[in-house]
């Protein structure tokens, strides 16, 4: 549970605008934040969604998850589809051929999709300015394939194509950090979140969604699967990932800097690292080396963040 | 009621594979899946929602009687609501052959 109060859960909408009977795998967090997504946006909202787990567990011909208009994208292209449907949206209401209306216009994909292949779509998108929402669901792999390592992969993850062994500890580069990329873009608003802090999550997409012009939120989503986690352990990994700051929550409005949460203890990686078969490899030294890593990026973080005030 | 994929003729799809009706993905019933259940204990419940909050399965709901229980028509038995119930108030039990 976050810093709310446990109480503050009947205050989130009841309405499901994306429905039980998707395919997602036992303890999905990846669905958990496509639901609490939703429920932040409401159905005035029209979907563009890149290929990967969340279309194909929600999409299968001739069912539908979706209770808001929905499309099925390349894997590559969300940003620039949902670009041209906010575009294309605008110009039917000033000439009055259909009635004015907000709308929001969001184009959704995994890590994979946002940092890899759909990495031109979305720049050009936000340097355009369209008034929209791109939404980054980070499990940090392509899971929809089979775990493939993406530039989200965390340093030291085994996938099926960074795998641990003998001569290799994983992957050996670092996680591409999309949020700053997103940043450097001066779009109005980025976020960072995750569905085991629901109210901020839910907080920060309405917030996106209101804010005229372009917004990114990258929301990071444990998948038990690739992770090699049980299922009923998504929430805590999540909850884990922010208090050992691995995954700092944060908000940039308007280029400025601000922490939407601080734990109460700062805790080590290794809290984190341990009991997820993906890191199940690392030996002290590595285990190190992300320590520190995490910790001279969790200061940068802090660093902006006061220089805003 | 959308028919089984295998029975569609390709005539029958509409123009772009559109599908009109919203939400339809509650035909498939993936409570099929379980191995185990969530059962609350009624009276411990404090009625918090924090279960409901937390399902990826959108499948909580709130009894008449005030607390909250699993639809057994799509839980898939991931376990998280007993997990994360701040008063530990569901048992996951395992489901008879
Ligand atoms: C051009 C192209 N290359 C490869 C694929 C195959 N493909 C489909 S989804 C996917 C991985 C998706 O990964 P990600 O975006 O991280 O989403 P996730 O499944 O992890 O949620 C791949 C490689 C494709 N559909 N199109
Ligand atoms: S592979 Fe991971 S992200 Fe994909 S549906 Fe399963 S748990 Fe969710
Ligand atoms: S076991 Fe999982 S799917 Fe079933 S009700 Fe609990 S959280 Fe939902
Ligand atoms: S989390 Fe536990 S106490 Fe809260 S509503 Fe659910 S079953 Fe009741
Ligand atoms: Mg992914």
């Amino acid at each position: 549970m976050d810093r709310f109060s446990v109480f503050s859960s009947r205050l989130v909408d009841k309405s499901e605008n994306f429905t039980s009977g998707h395919r997602a795998c036992q303890g999905c967090a990846e669905a958990l934040a496509v639901r609490h997504v939703m429920k932040a946006l409401g159905r005035d909202t029209i979907v563009a969604m890149s290929t990967g787990c969340m279309e194909i567990i929600s999409s299968p011909l001739p069912l539908t998850a979706w209770k808001v208009p929905w499309i099925h994208n390349a894997f590559e292209n969300s940003a620039a589809v949902i670009s041209g449907c906010e575009a294309g949206m605008k110009a039917m209401m000033r000439k009055g051929i259909i009635p004015q209306k907000k709308i929001n216009f969001v184009a959704m994909g995994g890590d994979g999709a946002t940092a890899d292949i759909g990495m031109g779509p979305l720049s050009g998108a936000l340097e355009r300015g369209h008034d929209m929402v791109y939404i980054c669901y980070d499990n940090e792999a392509y899971m929809n394939t089979g775990i493939q390592r993406s530039s989200s992969t965390p340093f030291g993850a085994s996938t099926t194509t960074s795998p641990a062994g003998k001569d290799s500890m994983g992957q050996h580069t670092q996680k591409k950090n999309m949020p700053q990329i997103a940043v450097a873009h001066d779009i109005p608003y980025v976020a960072t979140a995750c569905p085991s802090f629901p109210f901020d999550l839910i907080e920060k997409v309405k917030k996106a969604a209101e804010m005229p012009g372009a917004a990114y939120v990258h929301i990071l989503s444990v998948c038990p699967t690739g992770w090699r986690i049980q299922p009923q352990d998504a929430i805590k990994y999540g909850r884990l990932a922010i208090d050992s700051c691995v995954f700092p929550l944060y908000e940039v409005v308007n280029g400025e800097y601000r922490l939407t949460y601080t734990p109460y203890r700062k805790l080590p990686v290794t809290e984190y690292l341990k009991g997820q078969g993906r890191f199940r490899h690392l030996t002290d030294k590595e285990i190190q080396l992300i320590q520190d890593k995490v910790d001279r990026d969790y200061q940068k973080i802090l660093k902006r963040c006061e220089e805003g005030r | 009621m959308a028919k089984p994929m295998e029975q569609i003729k390709w005539q029958e799809l509409e123009v772009g594979s559109v599908v009109v009706e919203v939400g339809n993905a509650l035909e498939y019933e993936t409570g099929t899946w379980r191995s185990e259940k969530p059962v609350v204990n009624k009276t411990q419940c404090i009625k918090c929602g924090v279960c409901w909050l937390f399902c990826p399965d959108a499948c909580i709901v709130k009894a008449p009687e005030g607390h909250f229980e699993a639809n057994l028509t799509y839980c898939k038995g991931c376990g998280i609501c007993a997990k994360e119930c701040p008063v530990g108030c569901i048992t996951m039990t395992g489901e008879e052959e």
